[in-house]
């Protein structure tokens, strides 16, 4: 069973405002879920390696060549709060 | 030629009557825009102008140009709304185009629009979309199946010749068993991600959504490539060409009996049977495997795919694109605007992908997970290593009705048994229409999916069994169209 | 007490000079790379905002990175430079923090398997060195000086995604004297390599410095404070000097030591603590799933090691050692290339000149005539290495005396003069011939009657008095050495 606390721990690392409805559904979700998922445990995965990648590549690597950027209007254009020519957000500073 | 005749065709077909000169392209694109706006099943979430769908297909006169396509909406479209079924992208017209849709307008083909899907592709039944559910053409009360839900139900319904979709546990592959069409998941790293809104980065991978496996082989021969943008990508040796094989003989088919013991149901493993026999009588032979992890794949997938799915979203935060809530500070902006944004299932799978990786829990879930994989991975080898294929059912259940598993998430979570431990294994994995059964609880004939799955990057060898089982089969069922 | 958790016990009131410092350093390095590591827009430094984005270092949804190759090279050229191990096989980690300079909401970085490790600069063990991803630049709008105050910031995406190399020290430093002494080397060395352009001011070079105290002897490491990117060594420091002096003050008055962040202000000389990132520092690194393994090949740690320059650290020890040249003019022959190639210029002149002697006129007569002369730069002077050679080889051999070689070296520093030509006509060979040298002196006698009769009546120091008239006389031209004799002589002592 995951605690009431520990959802709300998860949520401000995620960045999720949780009304107490969502968080008790969520504490509850999770709780089910990790107790399926918990079987995992059964098995002996002593000495087994994990698998990041199911190709086997290595040393993919890009030349150090220039290509276009975007135009600064463009990138600007799906911006929330654009504000000359940059990405305005409220100041971290500001935080109490 | 009328036009439900033109858009009654295949794919395959209807490049033939251009080829010819029988039909033009501008007809043929005209017909389908005329389907596609009687779209009655949720199934698209923009449709484009006939100006628009051409932009980018000028000049191109391969086989396949003026072969119009419906586009999943996790695939980037510069200048044209993508959204992923996310409120939080709601209004996004990304800079960019994805290289799969590059692709596909490289080859000609006009895009018609971007169809409906699971937010973010968190789903199984489609009725994740912040934009509403998708119906199932075949019973408007049931769900098309997910998170490809939007695609496979276009297709379906007669409202795109094919479609782009994309499955990272099942996604393609399991819509299109429910709505009895053929779905496609290639080898990952056979089609570039490049543009592709990533889920879970390591299972993600798009492939074809058609009406058979000729149009399947055609699509994924057009898509497949090393793309300098993806360094994950490899691209297949040797490409695709059209499958042509009329028998199964000499080639081994495994049945993970285990795998596929329980929570089928009866009218599935029927169908399933009944698949088999026609394998045999194609001079194929079936024979018993063991996949002795694959029934934790679920249990796996659940904490790989949501612990990548927690960091792919966070870049979701209402700076640079995208919509912002009204906030006061900074931290109440990231999380007013990702509540507001985000779906429950989102929500659900970012808390539980979170929790999986933070300190302390690491190594019990993801690192564990991952090494689960890895078994996996292995179990499939050693298959490999005695058959040439291993069938399953594409899903437990044929299409179930909305609103029907949307309790437990656990129960919603078991649609992608069959389908998760290809994911994991990163193989690849076609469904193809095998025949019509009822739901256990009653109600009409559906189409039930049948699994082959290959060893990594044979998807030409796939696609000729595939196609050889598919002329056995002799599946000619379609859902009754709406004028 | 104790100072926090991992702290030692130590005795309250215990007096401050109990107590020695333990610094570790954390260096960010940008590299100077054509484009940024994982997507193909141009470096920049000062240009327009947000000119230099894509889609790919905006973060937008869909895109995937690829690591810039040069950008590997470069961190291969550092970790050689440093004398770490390569690791065979190194992966990139995602390192999940939420904050507007951080477009995808993680940083590309490295982790558990880093580039290098476990090198060393001189007296200093590297621990560690990686190669990640830098983040944009954010402007606090309405606020003066620092951070306090502004309600709200703009963003600039140029830097976002510029190459970086981390390069964390072991905690083998013990002063701030000594942090700004190896830091500088270290500058000096990644200069060398022409990786970076290692400005601080531009913060092309980032220094952190983790600073903790524990009595003298003690073994254990006491709670450390971070001290927070210092734009200049000199005032990192003060910083650090500063940090110790505070935790002293707290432990010997019985207090325990806070972890925290600190940032020093060099106008006041205050300290300040800043507000973490993530307030719970819970990173959730995991495997970048869209990247794949570095495997260094054979052919790139060859390229490495073979385009490794000479190092400052290891042509400091071989002038001190070989060459015997003195620790001062060492530091600037070492440190800076140019003025190593002048020095080296000027002994391949004539092998006889010496070493020391040679390094002494560059770094000390020449540089400084150099400052005189308004603060002329090495690299436009018109004096060569030989034309400065021959002058030094004329003193060396006594055709012309130090002084007059002082006024010439004047000459060619104005006009690029030729030594040579330059004491011909202004005929400052030395007077060698003693007869006419010694009328001068009997001169000077006769006309400086009274130092004459003080140095007589024993007040030896008088002497100067008269030496100094005979320089004026001979313009210079005349031996110390003879001069003296010549006078004693005289004057009958
Ligand atoms: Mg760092
Ligand atoms: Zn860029």
């Amino acid at each position: 069973m995951i605690e009431r606390e520990q959802v709300l721990h998860v949520a401000r690392l995620s960045r999720l405002k949780l009304s107490d409805e969502e968080v008790a559904a969520i504490q509850g979700d999770l709780s089910s879920i990790l107790d399926h998922v918990d079987r995992l445990s059964e098995i002996d995965i002593e000495g087994v390696e994990p698998t990041t990648h199911v190709v086997p590549l290595e040393n993919v690597l890009r030349d150090d060549s220039p290509r276009p950027s975007l135009e600064r209007d463009v990138s600007l254009s799906q911006a929330p709060d654009p504000s000359d020519g940059a990405f305005r957000v409220p100041s971290p500073q500001a935080e109490a | 030629m009328t036009e439900s005749d033109l858009t009654a065709a295949t794919a395959a077909a209807t490049t033939g009557l251009i080829a010819s000169g029988e039909v033009s392209r501008e007809e043929v694109l005209e017909a389908w825009i005329q389907r596609a706006s009687g779209d009655d099943l949720n199934a698209y979430l923009c449709r484009v102008s006939a100006e628009q769908a051409v932009k980018g297909t000028e000049g191109a006169d391969g086989p396949l140009a003026g072969m119009p396509i419906a586009i999943k909406d996790i695939f980037c479209t510069a200048g044209v709304p993508t959204t992923a079924a996310s409120k939080i992208l709601d209004g996004y017209l990304p800079p960019y185009d994805a290289t799969a849709v590059r692709k596909v307008a490289a080859a000609g083909m006009p895009m018609l629009g971007k169809t409906n899907m699971d937010e973010f592709a968190m789903g199984s039944s489609n009725e994740n979309s912040a934009f509403g559910p998708v119906l199932n053409p075949w019973d408007r009360s049931r769900v098309p199946g997910g998170s490809s839900g939007g695609s496979a139900a276009a297709v379906a319904g007669g409202l795109a010749p094919w479609a782009l979709g994309t499955d990272t546990g099942g996604s393609i592959r399991q819509p299109a068993a429910l709505c009895g069409i053929v779905g496609l998941k290639p080898t990952y790293g056979s089609i570039s991600r490049y543009g592709m809104i990533a889920f879970a980065s390591s299972l993600d991978q798009c492939g074809p959504i058609t009406h058979d496996v000729t149009d399947a082989a055609l699509l994924l021969g057009v898509l497949e490539g090393k793309d300098e943008m993806d360094s994950t990508s490899v691209g297949i040796e040797g490409g695709i060409s059209s499958p042509s094989a009329e028998n199964l003989s000499g080639l081994v088919f495994g049945v993970p009996a285990d795998l596929i013991d329980d929570g089928v149901e009866p009218g599935v493993r029927s169908v399933f049977e009944a698949t088999l026999e026609k394998i045999v009588a194609l001079g194929g032979k079936i024979e018993e495997i063991a996949l002795p992890h694959a029934d934790h794949g679920i249990s796996a997938y659940y904490v790989l795919a949501p612990a990548e799915a927690s960091t792919n979203l966070s870049r979701y935060d209402g700076v640079r694109y995208g919509n912002r809530a009204p906030c006061n500070g900074l931290v109440d902006m990231y999380e007013e605007t990702r509540s507001e944004g985000f779906g429950p299932e989102v929500k659900r799978r970012i808390m539980l992908g979170t929790y999986a990786l933070s300190s302390g829990y690491y190594d019990a879930y993801y690192g564990r997970a991952q090494r689960v994989r890895s078994m996996i991975v292995r179990d499939f080898n050693s298959a490999f290593s005695k058959v040439d294929f291993v069938v399953t059912p594409t899903s437990p259940s044929v299409a179930f009705g909305l609103g029907e598993k949307t309790e437990d998430p656990w129960t919603m979570y078991l649609n992608d048994l069959f389908t998760v431990p290809m994911s994991l294994a990163g193989i690849p994995a076609i469904s193809i229409p095998a025949g019509l059964s009822a739901p256990t609880g009653g109600g009409p004939d559906l189409p039930v999916g049948f699994q082959i799955a290959a060893p990594a990057f044979q998807e030409q060898r796939l696609l000729e069994a595939a196609f050889a089982l598919e002329g056995a089969i002799g599946f000619d069922e379609t859902p009754e169209r709406t004028k | 007490m104790t100072g926090g958790s991992d702290a030692p016990e130590v005795v309250a009131g215990s007096a401050s000079e109990d107590y020695e410092a333990v610094i570790g350093l954390e260096i960010h390095v940008q590299l100077s790379t054509k484009t940024k590591m994982f997507c193909g827009c141009r470096l920049s430094f000062g240009d327009e905002p947000n000119t230099h984005t894509c889609p790919i270092c905006l973060g937008h949804p869909g895109v995937l990175p690829v690591p810039n190759r040069r950008a590997v090279e470069f961190g291969l050229l550092i970790a050689a430079a440093l004398d770490c191990e390569v690791a065979p096989r190194s992966i990139f980690h995602r390192k999940n923090y939420f904050y507007p300079d951080n477009p995808k909401a993680y940083q590309i970085s490295q982790f558990d398997i880093p580039l290098a490790s476990n090198g060393r600069l001189n007296e200093v063990r590297i621990h560690r060195a990686h190669l990640e991803e830098d983040a944009a630049k954010m402007i606090h709008v309405g606020t003066s000086g620092r951070i306090q105050g502004s309600d709200e910031s703009l963003v600039d995406f140029n830097r976002a995604g510029t190459p970086l190399v981390e390069i964390v020290t072991e905690p083998d430093l013990q002063s701030g004297a000594q942090v700004r002494e190896w830091g500088q080397l270290l500058r000096a060395t990644i200069k060398q390599l022409g990786v970076s352009d290692v400005n601080m001011e531009e913060g092309s070079l980032r220094c952190d410095a983790n600073v903790s105290i524990r009595p003298t002897g003690s073994s254990e490491l006491g709670t450390k404070t971070e001290m927070k990117n210092m734009n200049s060594f000199r005032y990192l420091e003060r910083g650090v000097e500063a940090e110790i002096e505070r935790q002293k003050q707290i432990l010997s008055s019985g207090g325990r030591v806070v972890q925290e962040t600190l940032h020093f202000d060099p106008s006041s000389g205050e300290l300040h603590s800043l507000r973490s990132k993530e307030e719970s520092h819970d990173y959730r690194y995991l495997p970048e799933p869209d990247l794949v393994p570095l495997v260094p090949t054979p052919e790139m740690l060859e390229a490495a090691t073979e385009s490794l320059p000479e190092l400052p650290a290891s042509r400091a020890s071989r002038y001190r050692d070989e060459l015997g040249i003195s620790e001062g003019a060492t530091q600037l022959l070492s440190f800076e290339t140019k003025w190593a190639e002048f020095f080296e210029g000027v002994l391949t002149h004539d092998e006889s000149i010496e070493p020391r002697v040679a390094a002494n006129w560059v770094t000390g007569e020449f540089a400084g005539e150099l400052r005189r002369q308004g603060d002329q730069d090495l690299s436009d002077s018109k004096v060569t290495p030989d034309s400065l050679g021959s002058l030094i080889l004329m003193v060396a051999d006594g055709r012309v005396s130090h002084s007059s070689g002082k006024s010439v070296l004047e000459l060619m520093v104005a006009d690029g003069a030729d030594p040579q030509q330059v004491v011909e006509e202004q005929g400052l060979e030395q007077i060698s011939d003693s007869g006419e040298l010694e009328k001068i002196v009997e001169a000077v006698i006769e006309g400086n009657p009274k130092p004459a009769e003080q140095v007589r009546s024993g007040n030896e120091k008088a002497i100067g008095a008269l030496v100094g008239a005979v320089m004026k006389e001979t313009r210079g031209r005349a031996d110390g050495g003879e001069v003296n004799r010549l006078l004693r002589k005289h004057l009958d002592l």
